[in-house]
């Protein structure tokens, strides 16, 4: 069946203070009539750390594609910056908004990791001077410092996907959007991403982060959308999130450990939900504290 | 006395180009039929490990390896990496990047064929292969159309038709949502019981190896540092935070509550351990 399409033309830009804006978007790919996205709907403010969980295939990659122009509605509008996607160009929304691809082989192709991280901004016209000082700060940021000379292929894939982050972020894009950032990668890296993107929200740049780590996003941040079947079925706190067990089982995903030790303990007995251990534990030490509550 | 599967006495490891060894001075048994789980920072030499074990350390890599690597009683240094790859299976964290064929028959196939097997034997083991990681009557399918889950499933039968001894799995799920991991190691937890098999993973997420190990090696800087049940590893919670790793969330929490004197006896290391003390601790259900 061929989707009709909406003769009224959106407006070209509109005046908002959301980050992003997505008015009933369908996507579906041109070969063999695959529904990939339908109807969604999603307003992210500015500064909004978000997280975007569901199953392979569930439309993730798809949406965020949408956000970077990388691929256009078959109907509806996406806004970033208040700026209608669908009439700029890729390289015009690169400046708005940086993607961090799953895979960093998708991404990286200059010959040292310096080059690497240089060729974002100066592909959007940033100055030399400006330049050094956004490297100078990913290089630190990241402990790439040994890695400065290489060619981006001949470092371990684990460096290899944060140099990917590195050269995203010195462009210094308004909102970034992470496809699984802590895939592959170890404990100490992974508080490394998870205190870069507290930090960048605290700068007031919006973060959407696609990842099945939950634990991760448990703890970084405020709002999680979760997509089943082409579509956005829920959309609260991660604690709202992760407690809902029916959610979880219909989209088969697994809440945080220390989140279903909560549910089966102190929170079947009236207590707050836990979504790490910290919590849980303080909860815990409070209850046994006053003598045990039934 | 059963001998073990896998023996490296004295290994060291340098990589081609490099100074400091990937791997120094490792000692190590492994048996018939365990299940081995690895955990480490990146870096800290666990596939270099399982690179050693099939040979493609140094034979294909180069570099300069010292000591013994024995495998199934074969000297790894005496025979071909295929002729490892008979005994040894690997399969990696991202299965698209060994996916190379046009139906799931072909790639199954691809390994026996390399090993100059005859068509009927290959046509029966392809269609073994395919039904033990529950993939049966896949034969014409596309890799490409598979799920993630199920691409795993595929490069693992694809090791699987070669019958081997031991399977080791570098991150094998790392790319996959949650039901993706679950019939992963679901199905090397089969193969492990079921057929004897022995299985060493290499895996981040704590959790999953404390559902599935029988045991753990914790690896730094090139050294195995720590090698015990999951129950003995992670109880040493300080001592696996030091070395930059993470311990199950259920055993982080019995860790909090021992520091305030709020915890007694044995740290639980998976969900219904931990959710039985915690209800006790609070008296009752």
């Amino acid at each position: 069946m061929a989707l009709r399409k909406s003769k009224v033309t959106a407006p070209d830009r509109i005046e908002t203070d959301l980050a992003i804006k997505v008015e009933n978007a369908h996507y579906e790919y041109p070969a063999g009539n695959v529904v990939a996205l339908s109807g969604v709907n999603l307003e992210v403010k500015r500064g909004e750390l978000l997280g975007i969980i569901g199953q392979n295939g569930s439309g993730k990659t798809t949406l965020t594609k949408l956000l970077n122009r990388l691929l256009k509605p078959t109907s509806g509008n996406v806004y970033v910056n208040g700026l209608l996607t669908t009439n700029r160009s890729v390289q015009e929304m690169s400046a708005h908004i940086g993607y961090v691809f799953q895979n960093p082989n998708h991404q990286l192709f200059a010959r040292t990791v310096k080059d690497e991280l240089e060729f974002g901004p100066r592909n959007i016209g940033v100055d030399d001077s400006e330049i050094d000082v956004r490297v100078a700060d990913a290089i630190e940021f990241f402990g790439l410092e040994a890695y400065v000379e290489e060619h981006p292929y001949r470092v371990s894939f684990p460096v290899r996907k944060l140099v990917g982050i590195a050269s995203v972020l010195t462009m210094k894009p308004s909102i970034l959007i992470l496809d699984e950032p802590s895939t592959g990668q170890d404990h100490q890296t992974t508080r490394v991403i998870n205190s870069l993107m507290r930090r960048l929200a605290e700068d007031g740049t919006t973060v959407i982060c696609v990842s099945h780590d939950m634990p991760l996003l448990a703890d970084v941040v405020e709002r999680v959308i979760v997509m089943r079947n082409t579509e956005v079925i829920a959309d609260a706190s991660p604690r709202e999130v992760f407690a809902d067990r029916d959610l979880m089982l219909t989209t088969n995903l697994q809440a945080p450990q220390i989140t279903e030790i909560s549910l089966a303990t102190v929170t079947k007995r009236g207590g707050p939900i836990a979504l790490t251990a910290q919590e849980l534990a303080d909860d815990i030490v409070s209850r046994v504290a006053q003598g045990g509550t039934k | 006395m059963t001998e073990p599967i896998l023996s490296f006495r004295n290994v060291t490891y340098t990589y081609p180009g490099t100074e400091e060894p990937a791997l120094s001075d490792i000692n190590l048994e492994i048996m018939p039929g365990e299940y081995v789980g690895i955990v480490g920072l990146n870096g800290a030499g666990k596939t270099t490990l399982g690179l050693c074990v099939n040979g493609v350390v140094p034979a294909m890599l180069g570099g300069t390896r010292t000591g013994e690597v024995v495998v199934s009683g074969l000297d790894v240094d005496e025979y071909p990496v295929r002729e490892m790859a008979k005994i040894v299976g690997m399969v990696f964290d991202n299965p698209e990047f060994q996916m190379s064929q046009i139906t799931c028959a072909e790639e199954v196939a691809l390994g026996l064929e390399n090993a100059g097997v005859d068509v009927d034997t290959m046509t029966e083991s392809v269609a073994q292969a395919l039904e033990l990681v529950g993939l049966k009557g896949f034969q014409e399918r596309s890799p490409l159309g598979l799920s993630g889950g199920q691409q795993q499933r595929l490069a693992i039968a694809a090791v699987l038709a070669m019958k081997p001894q031991v399977l080791i799995m570098d991150e094998p799920t790392s790319n996959l949502d949650p039901i993706g991991k679950q019939e992963v190691f679901g199905l090397a937890r089969t193969l492990n019981q079921d057929y004897g098999m022995t299985v060493i993973v290499i895996e981040h997420e704590v959790e999953v190896l404390a559902d599935f190990a029988d045991r753990i090696l914790v690896m730094d800087k090139g050294k195995v540092v720590m090698n015990g049940t999951p129950t003995e590893i992670f109880s040493k919670v300080d001592a696996v935070n030091k070395l930059g790793l993470r311990v199950p969330e259920a055993t982080e929490l019995a860790n909090i509550l021992e520091k305030q004197g709020f915890w007694k006896g044995p740290k639980p290391i998976r969900t219904g351990e931990a959710i039985s003390r915690v209800t006790e601790m609070m008296g009752g259900s």
